[in-house]
């Protein structure tokens, strides 16, 4: 992934905190903390990427050294050809950010109030924040919303309204953190339709934290997975699979109650579950479930079964345990 | 930066407050009813020593209700911007602001003078009127007293912003404002001289009193109304309480510059 010159760029960025710990009275013990550990990758123009991992991994630590609110203690990082940190202000007028956990939104005051500060906040001319307001509250669904005071908004649309915000200057990059967290599916899918849409027909670079994978399976080509402060994955969603070791189960009916079927011709396999005549078997992905099946059948009384495919949440799991382990 | 923003900042720091009606009615209904007690009370206490600190009855009772009617306005007593900024600071949504191509303190200080212009005329007309209805006030007759007071009270309110902005910063380090709001809430009750004239108080600590950055909230803005600073005294007066504000802002942004740089490297 590190071909050509990003539009996103980090080159091995740490961020070292130094966490002091009170032991006494007067003394107290410092602790370093590196809550990005080198990480290095390119996002170009006009990408959607995932960026994923589990609490404390570092994911908000990045954004915020992409925004310039964080500098960075070691490494390189340009967004847009900028040094965040040292021209955060020119990037500003570049960037988007929506924090699901906080609103940059006036909390007393109508949705269009905030939208007015925007404006003259990044100067953006009249006729272009008209326009780009008029197709936000329509995609958005925000036009009877526009003259309500934000604290009487609920969680989704108050969202809908923070998202609003962050586009109204034509940022050329938007990170969103947590952008569908605490919404209702109707919420969620509104908004990731809109997302999708403002990158095919903008081409707005975006770069999105989330727990929720159905958000990135939906959205995202390209996940990356942070742990412990360093990259896990970089890749295609498809990919992850492999590199997780992720597993299909066969789940199998048989006649009758019978011992953990064991396959001597497949040693990969293993019962993971019995529950009376029903067993589950773990196989790898990337093996063929049919000679598999072939085997049971010549050996086993089977009567049904059926195969499930190993779901995106398991195989990161899998994967942060298997980090955690090392 | 352009003026523009923050005069949109200002006007939404004015609307915010108007918002609150029943808020303000109470606001309004506890000034008056606080200047009547006061009032009565004065009104005792001047029977006894008439012309105490230099005031006649009158003019005492005009210093009970201008104290009541800025009491919102200067934010004398906290009650501003500042339990929102500390709050922003002890949730890390103070980040969010940072990337804002805006500058903090002045985004703060317009929409504080946005809320002072509202409670100057919310709070600060009423009590006013009730008073001169119930009382003989001094009003000033020409029209330059009236436009000197609200230049005095202005400052006055830029002096309360830069105050309160640097009690709101300390929760960068203390991460719980509440004792220093605390201690802020008790020097302003007392130095601005809320409950009793600043020229009441006897020798060093009426000096020390007066000469302190709180007493440009009342103390100064009511003598410009009682036409006790003119001609080259109101400019001493201006300059006292415009000295204090230029000091105490250039402090505050002393502040937010090592703040803004402990959350910049260390995350808050």
């Amino acid at each position: 992934m590190a071909t050509g010159t990003g539009f996103i760029e980090l080159d091995g960025v740490e961020k070292v905190f130094e966490v002091r710990r009170r032991t006494g009275f007067l003394r107290s013990e410092r602790r370093e903390v590196r809550a990005v550990d080198g990480i290095g990758f390119r996002v170009e123009r006009g990408e959607m990427v995932g960026y994923i991992g589990p609490n404390g991994a570092g994911k908000s630590t990045t954004i915020k050294m992409l925004t310039g609110i964080l500098t960075p203690s070691g490494g390189r990082l340009r967004v847009a050809g900028i040094d965040p940190s040292r021209e955060r202000t020119r990037l500003a007028h570049r960037i988007g950010v929506v924090f699901g956990q906080r609103t940059t939104l006036w909390w007393d005051l109508p949705l269009r109030d905030s939208y007015r500060l925007v404006h003259r906040m990044y100067r953006v001319p009249d006729a272009r924040f008209r326009e780009n307001l008029e197709r936000c509250v329509e995609l958005l669904d925000l036009g009877a919303l526009l003259d309500v005071p934000v604290r009487q908004l609920s969680l989704g649309q108050r969202m809908r309204g923070d998202i609003a915000a962050a586009l109204l200057h034509d940022p050329e990059v938007l990170y969103l953190d947590e952008p569908t967290i605490g919404l209702d599916v109707v919420s969620k899918a509104k908004v990731r339709g809109f997302l999708r849409d403002l990158n095919a027909e903008r081409g707005t670079t975006v770069l999105l934290t989330t727990h929720d994978l159905t958000d990135i399976e939906q959205l995202c080509r390209r996940v990356m997975v942070i742990d412990h402060g360093r990259l896990m994955y970089d890749g295609a969603l498809a990919g992850l699979h492999e590199v997780g070791e992720s597993e299909r189960t066969l789940v199998v009916d048989l006649e009758r109650e019978l011992p953990p079927i064991r396959l001597e011709s497949e040693p990969s396999v293993r019962t993971v579950k019995v529950e009376g005549p029903r067993q589950w078997l773990a196989f790898p992905a990337s093996g063929s479930a049919a000679p598999l099946v072939a085997r049971i059948a010549a050996e086993y009384p089977l009567v049904d079964l059926s195969v499930r495919e190993p779901d995106i949440e398991a195989v990161i799991a899998k994967m942060y345990a298997s980090a955690e382990a090392r | 930066m352009g003026m523009r923003l923050y005069a949109v900042v200002a006007a939404g720091g004015f609307r915010r407050h108007a918002t609150y009606r029943i808020a303000t009615a109470a606001g309004v209904f506890t000034n008056t009813v606080f200047g009547f007690i006061l009032a009565y009370t004065y009104t005792a206490l001047w029977d006894e020593r008439p012309q105490l600190g230099g005031y006649d009855l009158s003019q005492a009772l005009t210093y009970v209700w201008l104290g009541q009617a800025l009491l919102a306005t200067s934010a004398m007593m906290g009650g501003g911007f500042e339990d929102e900024l500390v709050e922003r600071i002890r949730t890390g949504d103070v980040a969010v602001d940072l990337y804002r191509p805006v500058d903090l303190q002045l985004w703060w200080l317009a929409g504080d003078l946005g809320r002072a212009a509202f409670q100057l005329l919310a709070r600060g007309v009423v009590p006013m009127l009730l008073g001169a209805l119930a009382f003989p006030l001094a009003l000033p007759g020409s029209p330059g007293v009236w436009l000197a007071f609200l230049v005095s009270v202005t400052l006055g309110v830029v002096v309360s912003f830069a105050l309160r902005y640097l009690v709101a910063l300390s929760a960068f380090w203390l991460m719980d404002g509440a004792g220093a709001a605390q201690i802020a809430f008790l020097a302003g009750l007392f130095f601005s001289g809320l409950l009793l004239p600043l020229t009441l108080f006897p020798g060093v600590l009426g000096e020390v009193a007066r000469a302190l950055p709180w007493s440009a909230l009342l103390q100064v803005p009511a003598d410009v109304f009682l036409g006790k600073h003119a001609g080259w005294g109101l400019v001493e007066a201006f300059a006292f309480q415009g000295g204090w504000a230029l000091a105490l802002l250039l402090a505050g942004r002393l502040v937010q510059s090592v703040a803004t740089r402990r959350v910049v490297v260390q995350g808050g």
